[in-house]
């Protein structure tokens, strides 16, 4: 029995070793491994401060086009407004998909997909008379994955962080729940779990995929990394399937479909002014 | 030294009772919220700081206060702060005590506190928050102690404090401005997004600390033989004059910024606070009492200060001057700038904010912590002068 125990002490505690600096063990050595890799992987990371300074050098409202993956969305809302009942769909597909609670209460409301006013969502765009069909539509909204996010630097803890793909993502265990981020997200696509949130679950109903979350810790749209990683679309994109009125893809890749509709198209993006490179853009 | 403060009179031990029972309520309140979630506060996502974090804000700026008596103390050799110098250090260390309370009762993990050590992230503002505020923690209580025991035993101060002394200065600046950069450095939040706003921060603190300083002097006169003496308490009155007047001036600048530039974001919380907010058909004006009283309070507060007989002869009034701009600059930061701030959201909506009856006795509970804490440090501070004598 004694002996048992102590090999499951042992397993447990280089498991938990692994967990804690595993990761960073392996990306030295990865990186590490040759100098051509190194940079490589070094130049792949946009969340390192080189990426910072080019686009500060780039200057307001420009885009720079860096090596390595920028993962990207167009939102195409002539196609939301051929299919009314589309944003809907995609908002309950995906707070199901993560498990997002539902609360009535507004006090707790917690979202990570949402149908909002062209108004609301494009303030600095002015609108004194708003045609129709902006007026009838609503514009959904999600988190911009920006490429110099106020809230990766806002966080003092690194739980919310630059995916070297660009996806802009959290991780729930380490956040403190300060709520810093909230306030440095220009956007307001944050929430945070003010009362637990598997009471706004009907638990035997969840996505087993994805984890449900603790009170105490900031939310938002995770672009489906969990997703990407397998290679497939992000919910939403799935939803929208054949309407495409959502378009996902690597926005550094020349070829890729998101960069021909970008081309295409006039998009506009959400309060360019706050200088964070967005990396969701509108077809209006 | 401990034991001077174990000795008092009835009317030490009610106080401290009467603010234990608020400190006890506030424990119970806080045991409640740790068990449900920040849900029990009036936060949501919209207002997602409320009073702990303004509170939290205007202390900071009481604590950086404390270094209006130590720095012409220490640098000018003003001999009459001599006896005051340690009002201001152990106000610093209640202050900060309740700054950091705020901050833990704020937090939706307080038990992963420490991440904040473990996964530094040094581009953060809170980070080098956390650095200052604990550092200048650090700089007070051990300044403050060491000074006062090498009092009691009627020799000067070792000669390796001073280091630490004029060390705290320029910390006495940083916790301020570093506090003033969490809110300036967010883009996206027009109210916040000012280069004013440290100056202003330190303007205010440099008026609400030592109008703390003048009404705990004033009443430690009456309750106690300490005199901090008439010509150190005047000196101080104009030191709140002219911080107070450069507070008011800097608010002025950002009506002019907004109103003259005609910047939609740049009015939208100002015309909230002060005159309310129209919205979908909707008034949002729940603040405007709290502003407008910060307007009165600081008219009444700096007429009692300036007109001679009130400042000079009468303590009562000067007193109650001080009181008003201290409670004034509290509505000002404490309330109306973090809770403005959030005003209108990113997405061009309105949300009020109305704290729940828990949170403000969590609120009220840290407070009187700090009055505690404050009345234990000044009842030890003024055994030990008492003593000497």
């Amino acid at each position: 029995m004694d002996k048992k125990r102590r090999d499951f002490l042992k397993i447990a505690g280089v498991t938990t070793l692994a967990g804690l600096g595993g990761t960073t063990v392996v990306d030295r050595l990865v990186s590490g491994s040759s100098p051509v890799q190194a940079r490589a992987a070094q130049e792949v990371d946009p969340a390192e401060h080189g990426a910072g300074e080019q686009t500060a050098a780039a200057g307001h409202g420009e885009e720079v086009v860096k090596s390595g993956n920028r993962l990207g969305m167009v939102v195409d809302l002539r196609k939301f407004r051929e299919h009314p009942e589309l944003l809907e769909k995609v908002r309950q597909a995906c707070h199901a998909e993560h498990n997002v609670p539902d609360f009535p209460n507004k006090k707790d409301v917690i979202k990570w997909i949402w149908p909002t006013g062209f108004e609301n969502a494009f303030p600095e765009h002015s609108t004194y008379h708003l045609n129709e069909s902006s007026e009838d539509n609503k514009v959904p909204v999600f988190c911009n994955h920006c490429d110099s996010p106020p809230c990766v630097k806002a966080c003092p803890t690194r739980a919310t962080f630059k995916n070297k793909d660009g996806i802009v993502a959290m991780d729930y265990h380490r956040c403190i729940g300060c709520r810093f981020c909230m306030a440095a997200c220009p956007y307001g696509m944050r929430s945070f779990n003010w009362r637990d949130p598997r009471a706004g679950l009907d638990m035997n109903n969840i996505n087993r995929r994805f984890p449900t979350r603790m009170r105490g810790v900031v939310e938002k749209c995770n672009f489906c990394a969990e997703r990407v990683g397998l290679g497939e679309q992000p919910k939403c994109v799935e939803v929208c399937g054949e309407t495409k009125a959502m378009i996902f893809g690597n926005l550094n890749d020349p070829e890729s479909e998101i960069r021909k509709v970008l081309k295409e198209n006039f998009t506009i993006q959400r309060k360019p002014s706050a200088g964070t490179h967005p990396s969701v853009f509108y077809i209006v | 030294m401990f034991e001077k403060a174990l000795k008092g009179n009835n009317y030490y031990w009610m106080w401290l009772a009467f603010l234990g029972t608020f400190i006890g309520i506030a424990a119970i309140c806080y045991v409640r919220q740790f068990n449900y979630g920040l849900g029990l506060t009036g936060m949501s996502r919209d207002v997602s700081w409320g009073l702990y974090i303004s509170q939290f804000t205007f202390l900071v700026g009481v604590a950086a206060g404390g270094v209006m008596v130590v720095l012409p103390y220490y640098i000018h050799n003003y001999k009459e702060f001599a006896k005051i110098t340690i009002l201001g250090e152990f106000l610093a260390i209640a202050a900060l005590l309740m700054c950091l309370s705020f901050i833990v009762v704020d937090l939706g993990q307080p038990m992963r506190m420490l991440n904040v050590i473990f996964h530094a992230q040094p581009k953060s503002m809170l980070f080098y928050d956390m650095l200052v505020l604990n550092g200048y923690l650090f700089l007070n209580i051990i300044c403050g102690w060491v000074i006062l025991t090498s009092e009691r035993k009627e020799v000067p101060p070792p000669k390796w404090i001073y280091f630490f002394v004029y060390l705290s200065i320029p910390f006495a600046v940083s916790i301020h401005t570093v506090t003033a950069m969490l809110y300036c450095g967010l883009p996206g939040r027009h109210f916040w997004l000012s280069a004013i706003v440290a100056p202003r921060f330190l303007a205010s603190a440099f008026a609400a600390g030592p109008a703390f300083i003048v009404v705990a002097a004033l009443i430690l006169k009456r309750v106690s033989h300490f005199d901090a003496g008439k010509k150190a308490i005047d000196k101080l009155v104009t030191i709140i004059i002219y911080a107070a007047l450069v507070n008011v001036f800097f608010v002025g600048l950002e009506f002019f910024v907004g109103y003259y530039s005609n910047m939609p974001g740049h009015i939208a919380t100002l015309q909230y606070l002060f005159f309310g907010l129209e919205h979908n058909g909707h008034m949002y004006n729940n603040l405007v009492p709290f502003m407008w009283g910060f307007v009165v309070l600081f008219i009444i507060g700096i007429t009692l200060l300036s007109i001679p007989y009130t400042r000079r002869h009468n303590d009562f009034w000067l007193g109650a001057g001080a009181a008003a701009i201290f409670i004034s600059f509290w509505l000002d930061k404490g309330v109306g700038f973090v809770l403005g701030g959030f005003v209108p959201t990113p997405l061009e909506e309105v949300v009020e904010y109305y704290p729940t009856a828990n949170e403000i006795f969590i609120t009220i509970g840290v407070w009187a912590m700090g009055f505690f804490v404050l009345t234990v440090l000044y009842k030890i501070a003024i055994g030990v002068e008492q003593e000497i004598e």
